[in-house]
């Protein structure tokens, strides 16, 4: 066996394998051959580092190097330089913004400083393909040691550590674990709940990518705790590289006889099963997954029956989302008081987040619960791009709220969120700044929602379109004061009436801005004002007369002819021609025109 | 691939495979491991560091002292090359000069593992190598 | 049983484990509005999608408002079903609802009779807030009905009918949010699909999403011209519920009204179907008997059991679900069919007309019968047997037209020959009653005894499924009975499996028979209606002074003078048929 001294993960993400990370392998293991390295030194692709904002990544073990936005040009040099000779390609490094200097090793960088990796625990660290690197991380001793326990006593461990699902309902997963394993039936089932639909979240997926043996391990252990034999995890067919990446997992876990018949020798059997969603958002909601599942039209159905009582094909059904998962068999090894010991009071552990927005670094991050969203987006997430002013942050998907600056200060955790008008959601954190409108910003989240509604229920079906078509009016500067009331009315209602989370929350945007961004509102419908540029018919481009010398420059590139005058005269815009296209701002030489 | 039959099974697996992926767990907490650098500039391999490197990696592990070899870059000795900078847990770096496969032996056993000091110690005129 | 008790808007009460709140305020008076709700309580038909939302109810201690159809009763529940914010979610929902709906009201073939509407008026809707655009889809014309689905609201009741009940599958929802909407695979047209047109969907649609196809208009045309002599034939179960058009008790005979009624209106002839039911008893008893005999004496050729084919839907269920099956049911045509090809070939002669002038008009309570009507089989030189096919609706809507003071019409009775008709033809209205009127006749051809008692309550009821042993003198015949096609269903891979020990076995598309068939007046989802139906039919059976079809000497008379005997050459060409595989895959546009 070929003994390496050194090891280069490369970042085999969805994102950094669309910037070429596979090519970055071969052209270090190309540069490593050509030094006759490659018996010292092993390049390992592995599941996601989060770092997204700066990838693809390149990390060299065991000095901690981390190479951000490597090329496979770069490789020749990485191996030349830092593995051949010892010397560190800084021009590679990340630089810290605010001193401009290089930092070479991740745990002193501002975007890992805060964070605390336990559902990433093994992203960007283990060769997700191979099972001998997560049964080396301690993999699938968590469930050895579940198997020798009654299951009693894992779900009470479970319900002690305080984990709460992560899929956004927040609901207590061993209180959801205790439920189905109470129901009596011949047959039972645990499903993994992989269809991430949010947009902008991928934690699911990166987990899925960097580490499935965790979610295999913890659904083996749910299926044991519930008496399930069996598993399936729904998963969205627009994730091929995770479900290429489970198939060799479960492969090598039947291999192993981790999943199958009388696994480690105990009376357990257990295996799982994939089946794959078009991608409808609503699928995320777990009687409408079922109901996929089963072959039906993805819609959700009234709770109760839950589906820990009637569930797949009417039998008792444990529904986990992935992330709610891979923090499982870490709470097995370390007990529940260590989960507990992390976090806020009644929200435990960590909680993955994917930044998003005008935010200096985009990426994955893991973060204790109680981290407020300053520590978020401030420090982790290195502020504002381009230095511009912070205006409001999205949290929990397309149905969270807008919160704004004062809420800067809030301990993130579901019921805090929940108070404030916005959700935890699966994780989505979308940062805005000065440049975005709050109106268009909410008619951007309801676009999102009338098109992924399922249509069962009149209030998500009608009512977010209603929403949606207020919105785009308000937008357009032909709203009244009579929206505004019928806004805040109709939000309410569907909040209050929808059928499934999907409906009840679809408002949220649209409530929060009203609620957090009253006076936004207020400047589009009475004085037909957008402060942010961006509803561009209540733009209005003017010339200032005195300013304009008449050169006709403006009025000869304007596409629509909105533009009149005598040469060598002040000219004047039509505004009832002017589609608004900026090209007369472009062509003044004298900063003659004016945008209002 | 065999199958694991017990947790016992598990537990062996894990020691085989440990080994494949010790060098990265321990990258992650470096504070509490020995962590030595081979200066590895053109004049240090040239003087055989590489072969210094080589041999500190594998008698650590066997002589079971977790540590981390990393190779750095010139680090001005080229006087007494091959140069190795030792950092034991919670003590100031010592940096070797002409160290060749013998001398390390003898850093291992008696620096390393009782903590006395041996000849050839270069005064350090240098924060730590990283910090340059 | 365990009892809960909660209190409903202050006043307490107490329910089984597992009441919704709906029914438990019901149980003491408290009538919550609902719109996607439906339920045939007793024949274990339930619509509770949950979907329309304006059976909201605030529940105390629950953040959001439950849907009073779907939520349970929990033990020391306080529910509101009339808070300003209830009735406030309750109003919006609604606007909502009416905001993607056509204003088409005066038009609409459920004006006055559109639960929307009531909803509309009850809760004193004037303008809608919230405008904007309408979901508009293709309008789809089938032989029988026709699909508006601008006006679907989504309740789903169609759906359930086609799939849980008829087991169909014609009908679900497609496409997603607001363009969602029930509509057959890939919106393809309703002819193209597995449609049976059995009305189930009709039947229970709230609003003018789904209605029969019209045929009023041709039939006054036809009335109109001079050249056409226009006869009428009435179906058994119109006579059974056309009164509750006219605000008349469900269960009300109005046999003598409607056939008064129709005179007035202008039919030359006023006919009865029965008088035909009668003639397909004489063919398919006889074909029975024919096919018993022979299996008996171990004639391996012949299939058991023999399935009843009188009701359309169901044969076009067979065709389309069970091709393989074609040759199990009778080949008799339906009573509707019958009696068209008897008035274009006996009757035409007798009164001297040619078949192109006569014009044959059927009052059905179905719309299977519609399609029925365009079959080719049924068409001589592109003629067909039976011109027009009207609904009891359609019937009641005529009358109306006509300024036809309904209640207030003196009995009249029918024209004959083709007017005759006997006990065993009117239940033919009921699930049981074809069965019935066959053992009747059947049990006296094959001992040559005379039955003591013809009432054979065995086969009688509302069960789904049902079977009875009926002793025809030492030979013991199983009988089966289904209706509705998802029952059918069952009964059918019995038989394609070769499980089914029955001999004979009575088919009805319809819940309850052609009494809840597709074109009947609306039941608004009370099934004690359709008990009242059912219970007429007996009624008139029971008076009527001949109760076996083959006494019937209109019958008699017109073998002797025109057909010979069952199952003779001429019967085969005029009363029998043949069936078709439309298994054939399906094919999208």
């Amino acid at each position: 066996m070929a003994k390496y001294n050194q090891h280069l993960l490369v970042c085999g993400g969805t994102g950094c394998r669309a910037s070429h990370s596979d090519a970055i392998v071969e052209s270090l293991n190309r540069a490593l051959v050509e030094r006759n390295l490659d018996g010292e030194v092993k390049v390992v692709m592995t599941g996601c580092f989060g770092f997204c904002e700066k990838g693809p990544i390149v990390k060299v073990l065991p000095d901690n190097t981390f190479y951000t936005q490597v090329t496979p040009a770069d490789c020749d040099e990485i191996v030349a330089e830092h593995i051949y000779k010892g010397r560190k390609v800084n021009r590679l490094l990340y630089t810290n913004p605010e001193n401009q200097e290089h930092v070479s090793d991740s745990k002193h960088m501002g975007f890992y400083r805060k964070q605390i990796r336990i559902a990433l625990r093994n992203c960007g660290f283990i060769d997700p393909e191979n099972i001998d690197e997560y049964i080396a991380r301690d993999g699938y001793a968590a469930l050895g040691k579940v198997l020798s326990s009654t299951p009693e006593q894992v779900i009470s461990d479970l319900i002690k550590s305080g984990l709460r699902g992560r899929g956004g309902g927040g609901f207590p997963t061993g209180l959801k674990w205790q439920i189905t394993s109470k129901v009596k039936a011949d047959q039972k089932y645990v499903v993994c709940n992989a269809d991430e639909g949010d947009p902008g979240a991928f934690m699911d997926r990166s987990i899925l990518e960097g580490d499935p043996h965790s979610v295999i391990e913890a659904m083996a252990i749910n299926g044991y705790c519930t008496s399930a034999s069996k598993g399936l995890i729904y998963i969205r067919a627009e994730y091929p590289l995770a479900i290429a990446r489970l198939k060799v997992a479960l492969r090598q876990a039947r291999e192993y006889g981790l999943l199958g018949e009388n696994i480690l020798g105990s009376d357990f059997s257990f295996d799982i099963e994939m089946r794959y969603g078009a991608g409808a958002f609503v699928c995320g909601e777990e009687t409408a997954l079922i109901h996929s599942m089963e072959g039906h039209r993805g819609e959700p159905t009234f709770k109760p029956p839950f589906p820990s009582e009637s569930g797949y094909l009417g039998k008792p059904t444990n529904v986990n989302n992935v992330e709610t998962y891979a923090n499982i068999p870490v709470i097995i090894l370390k007990g529940p008081e260590w989960f507990a010991s992390i976090g806020s009071e009644k929200s435990k552990g960590t909680k993955v987040f994917a930044l998003a927005g005008k935010i200096n670094n985009v990426g994955l991050i893991e973060v204790p619960m109680g981290t407020t969203l300053r520590e978020v987006i401030y420090e982790i997430g290195g502020g504002i791009k381009d230095g511009k002013q912070f205006k409001a942050v999205q949290t929990g998907g397309p149905s969270g709220g807008c919160l704004t600056m004062k809420h800067l200060d809030t301990p993130i955790d579901y019921d805090n969120l929940i108070a404030v008008g916005s959700m935890m959601g699966s994780g989505g954190m979308i940062v805005m700044d000065e440049d975005d409108c709050m109106v268009a910003i909410a008619k951007f989240y309801l676009e999102f929602t009338v098109e992924e509604s399922c249509g069962k229920c009149s209030p998500c079906r009608i009512g977010n379109k209603r929403l949606h078509e207020i919105l785009t009016k308000i937008t357009k500067g032909e709203g009244t004061m009579e929206d505004l009331d019928n806004l805040r009315n109709l939000g309410q209602v569907i909040k209050d009436t929808a059928l499934c989370g999907l409906g009840q929350t679809s408002p949220n945007p649209v409530l929060s801005t009203l609620d957090n961004f009253w006076d936004e509102y207020l400047e589009h419908v009475t004085e037909k004002k957008c402060r942010a540029g961006v509803c561009k018919s209540m733009l209005r481009y003017v010339i200032e007369p005195d300013a304009c010398v008449g050169c006709t420059a403006c009025a000869r590139n304007c596409p629509v002819n909105a533009i009149s005058g005598e040469r060598k005269k002040a000219h004047e815009i039509n505004q009832d021609i002017c589609i608004k296209c900026g090209a007369c701002v472009e062509k003044c030489k004298f900063n003659a025109i004016f945008v209002r | 691939m065999t199958k694991i039959k017990s947790l016992a099974d598990l537990r062996k697996i894990k020691d085989d495979v440990q080994e494949k992926i010790r060098l990265r767990e321990n990258a992650d907490q470096p504070e509490k491991l020995v962590q030595i650098k081979v200066g590895m500039a053109t004049s240090g391999i040239a003087s055989g560091a590489k072969e210094v490197m080589n041999f500190l990696i594998e008698e650590l592990e066997k002589r079971n002292v977790d540590a981390v070899v990393t190779q750095t870059g010139d680090m001005g000795y080229c006087f007494a090359e091959p140069t190795i900078e030792v950092i034991l847990p919670g003590q100031e770096p010592v940096v070797f000069g002409n160290v060749n496969v013998k001398r390390a032996d003898e850093i291992i056993e008696k620096y390393i593992k009782n903590g006395e000091l041996v000849d050839g110690i270069i005064p350090r005129n240098y924060e730590t190598i990283d910090n340059k | 049983m365990e009892l809960i008790k909660l209190t409903i808007d202050k006043k307490s009460v107490e329910v089984e484990k597992g009441t919704t709140i709906l029914k438990a305020a019901r149980q003491i008076g408290i009538d919550i509005p609902t719109l996607c709700y439906f339920s045939l309580g007793d024949m274990k038909i339930e619509n509770k999608p949950g979907g329309c939302r304006i059976c909201v109810v605030e529940v105390e201690g629950r953040r959001n408002l439950a849907p009073a159809c779907a939520t349970e009763c929990m033990p020391g529940m306080v529910v509101r079903t009339n808070t300003i914010r209830v009735l406030n979610a309750r109003r919006t929902v609604l606007e909502l609802i009416l905001s993607d709906h056509p204003f088409d009201c005066l038009v609409c073939a459920k004006s006055g009779n559109c639960e929307l509407q009531d909803l509309a008026h009850k809760f004193g809707i004037r303008e809608i807030t919230y405008k904007g655009e309408q979901s508009t889809y293709r309008k789809d014309t089938s032989p029988s009905i026709i699909r508006d689905v601008d006006k679907c609201v989504m309740c789903r009741r169609c759906e359930m009918m086609c799939n849980d009940v008829q087991s169909v599958g014609a009908l679900s929802a497609v496409n997603r949010g607001f363009m969602s909407v029930v509509a057959p695979a890939f919106e393809m047209n309703l002819e193209k699909s597995v449609c049976t047109y059995c009305g189930q969907c009709v039947a229970v649609c709230p609003t003018g999403a789904l209605t029969e196809v019209d045929h009023t208009r041709q039939i006054i045309a036809a009335l109109a011209d001079p050249t056409k002599t226009v006869v009428v034939q009435t179906a058994p179960a119109v006579r059974a519920a056309l009164g509750e058009e006219f605000g008349l008790e469900p269960g009300t005979l109005v046999t003598g009204q409607m056939v008064t009624a129709l005179r007035e209106i202008g039919f030359d002839y006023v006919f009865d179907t029965d008088f035909a039911a009668d003639l397909t008893i004489m063919e398919e008893g006889t074909e029975l008997l024919d096919r018993l005999g022979k299996f008996l004496g171990g004639d391996k050729s012949v299939k058991l059991p023999i399935l009843t084919s009188c009701c359309p839907a169901w044969v076009n269920f067979f065709e389309h679900n069970f091709p393989e099956l074609k040759d199990v049911p009778s080949t008799a045509r339906s009573p509707q069919q019958m009696f068209g090809a008897i008035a274009k070939t006996y009757f035409a002669d007798k009164i001297g007309v040619t078949r192109k002038d006569l014009v044959v008009v059927s009052i059905m309570p179905c719309l299977a019968k519609k399609y029925e009507c365009s079959r080719d089989e049924f068409k001589h030189d592109n003629n067909p047997d039976v011109d027009f096919s009207i609904s009891t609706r359609e019937l009641a809507a005529l009358i109306k037209q006509a300024n036809i003071d309904f209640k207030a019409l003196p009995a009249e009775d029918f024209d004959n020959p083709l007017g005759e008709s006997t006990g065993a033809s009117v239940i033919f209205g009921t699930t049981g009653g074809v069965i019935e009127a066959a053992v009747r006749t059947a049990y006296e051809v094959h001992t040559g005894k005379k039955l003591d008692k013809v009432d054979f309550e065995e086969l009688r009821g509302l069960e789904g499924i049902r079977h009875a042993e009926i002793d025809f003198d030492g030979l013991k015949l199983n009988i089966g009975i289904a209706h509705g096609l998802g029952h059918a269903r069952q009964l059918l891979n019995d038989v394609r499996d070769g499980k089914s020990e029955f001999h004979a076995i009575e088919i009805m598309a319809c819940p309850g028979g052609c009494i809840g068939g597709g074109g009947q007046p609306l039941h608004h989802g009370d099934s004690s209606i359709l008990k009242a139906r059912q219970m007429a039919l007996y009624r008139e059976d029971a008076e009527k002074p001949i109760r076996k079809s083959h006494e019937n000497p209109f019958i008699i008379k017109l073998y002797e003078e025109f057909l010979g005997k069952p199952l003779s050459e001429k019967s085969h060409h005029l009363l029998h048929t043949h069936y078709f595989d439309k298994s054939t895959k399906i094919t999208v546009e």
